[in-house]
């Protein structure tokens, strides 16, 4: 009947055969992986200015320190972290506006790049090149650039993050403009309604619960590189911390309030915006 | 009034209307039948100007509304409203900002875009909503109302455009009997009361009949009949819908009625 044994003629063996060939691709894939990994592996520690392995017992004199440091001066941890509350506050400034910033233009973006709501429909690939490229750049690099050019401070790190932000949410927004429902954008149409006016009172109103549970997933990635973009001299409380590290021992109990300080933002950041996620999310599907 | 000279438009290969021509000389409510892919709601989308003519001319009061552009485009639209089977409704905002989404052409786009629409519109929108029976759910969401009411909501949008005409593709085919005859009487009120020109696409035989001045048959894009309801007998019936002896009316009627009752339009003749 057919050139491969049929499967009911022997439906043990045939089984059994299956299972062989799929084991012995399994394990194929498993050995170069390993050998990957191994080759990779020895030519980064033989490229390394230290050594790995002379280095890996000293990987958790940083932190021993840190702790020892702090425990003898633990009297003075709640100066420290009143001391940089503000520099705190500029680090989530400095979020908070390149979210904002980020997220407005991301919605103009997206929305002449979505098929189907674009206002120029021939030039929906060059929107999506444009949220790709700003996408691509890291926000370090950008915050460098822009450093050199403008001199350190919040406001090149504000702009870095907010040109990061705009790719990274249009693409997401614009993902979600896909599902929108486009009879409400029809009717508007017909009453003879102009193009923003579609999207402000047609689609806007449906997404922007996903939008906004977006914007907030990226303002709390956007504390983590604002915190980052302080140690390349933009200022806020990752400055205070690559100053309190690099002056070496004396003043890791300041690097452990900052520590604290940051862990706790993230903690809080990140359970505030789950909370109100949900509640948009449960809101949404009914 | 209107004047519809070879209009055609296709699809790819499709033809979905087929060089039509008619021409309706005062404001009367047309209803156009024939079963689905007729053409019927392509005709209607393409004199609200949402698809765009492959070829032919309609003439509204002697302007070609097929050749409008950009700015003149969507003013002809605001005069030519328009009543879809889905409502196409903005379902998260309330009522009235629903229907006051009629005067959009009317208004500065920033100020629509933060809801700043002047009072008297507000009023205005208001007693529309009274006129047809719904001002009891102006505040709620345009979801939270069943299709019946909001059919009734898309009807109070296309009358607060004021527009010349008003084209409603299938307005009944998604409601139940009820609401179906209580959105097409407000249809035939509107017409009767406010002398506006109405162009309904029915899928149903005796709705067309009851409330409609003139009837179109369309099959397969063309325009196989054009005459008043009482022309329309179950034999031209069944030439529209290309339809055999089996084919019965009252298989499909949706009405709630006695079906000798006398026609809601006026006596007099198209």
């Amino acid at each position: 009947m057919a050139l491969s044994p049929s499967p009911t003629s022997d439906p043990h063996g045939h089984y059994l055969a299956l299972v062989q060939r799929k084991r012995l691709y399994g394990g194929l894939t498993l050995a170069i992986f390993v050998l990957m990994m191994v080759s990779g592996f020895m030519l980064a520690d033989s490229r390394n200015a230290g050594g790995f392995w002379s280095g890996l017992p000293q990987i958790f004199d940083f932190p021993a320190d840190v702790l020892a440091d702090t425990a003898t001066k633990l009297h003075l941890l709640p100066e420290h972290l009143v001391r940089y509350f503000p520099a705190l506050l500029e680090t989530i400034n400095i979020a908070a506006a390149s979210t904002l910033i980020g997220a407005a233009l991301a919605l103009i973006l997206s929305l002449l790049a979505t098929r189907g709501l674009a206002l120029w429909p021939r030039a929906i690939p060059v929107f999506r090149r444009i949220m790709d490229i700003m996408r691509a750049v890291p926000e370090i690099v950008i915050a460098l650039v822009l450093i050199f050019v403008l001199g350190g401070g919040p406001v090149p790190a504000m702009i870095a993050i907010a040109f990061h932000t705009t790719g990274a949410l249009g693409k997401l927004f614009s993902e979600v403009n896909e599902n929108a429902d486009l009879k409400p954008v029809e009717g508007l149409t017909s009453v003879g309604a102009s193009w923003l006016q579609r999207m402000w009172l047609g689609v806007v109103p449906q997404v922007s619960p996903n939008y906004f549970s977006y914007a907030l997933l990226r303002f709390e990635i956007n504390i983590r590189a604002s915190a980052i973009l302080g140690f390349v001299g933009a200022g806020g409380i990752g400055y205070e911390l690559k100053n309190a590290m690099s002056w070496g021992k004396g003043r890791f109990d300041e690097a452990a309030a900052i520590f604290i300080l940051l862990f706790l933002t993230i903690v809080v950041f990140d359970q505030l915006s789950s909370h109100v996620r949900g509640r948009l999310i449960h809101k949404g599907g009914h | 009034m209107l004047v519809v000279e070879n209009l055609t438009k296709r699809f790819g290969g499709n033809v979905a209307v087929d060089n039509a021509s008619f021409t309706v000389d005062r404001p009367i409510m047309l209803g156009i039948i024939g079963r689905s892919g007729a053409g019927k709601s392509t005709f209607l989308r393409m004199m609200n100007r949402l698809t765009d003519a492959t070829t032919g001319s309609l003439k509204v009061e002697g302007q070609d509304v097929l050749r409008l552009t950009g700015a003149a485009r969507r003013e002809w639209q605001s005069q030519c409203a328009m009543i879809f089977q889905q409502f196409n409704l903005v379902p998260r905002m309330d009522v009235v900002s629903n229907v006051l989404h009629g005067t959009l052409n009317r208004r500065s786009t920033l100020a629509t875009m933060f809801n700043l629409f002047p009072r008297e519109d507000i009023h205005r929108a208001i007693d529309i909503l009274d006129r047809l029976g719904i001002v009891q759910h102006a505040a709620k969401r345009a979801e939270a109302l069943s299709g019946g009411q909001q059919q009734r909501v898309a009807i109070a949008r296309a009358l607060m455009q004021d527009p010349k005409v008003i084209l409603a593709d299938e307005p009944i085919a998604s409601l139940d009997p009820m609401n179906a005859q209580i959105v097409m009487d407000a249809l035939r009120r509107i017409h009767d009361e406010d002398g506006r020109m109405v162009i309904a696409n029915l899928h149903t035989l005796d709705t067309a009949r009851r409330y409609c001045d003139r009837v179109i048959g369309m099959r397969d894009g063309r325009i196989v009949f054009d005459g008043t309801p009482e022309q329309l007998t179950t034999g031209v019936a069944r030439d529209i819908y290309g339809a055999d002896e089996t084919f019965s009316e009252e298989a499909t009627s949706t009405e709630i009625r006695d079906h000798r009752a006398a026609p809601v339009r006026a006596a007099t003749p198209a």
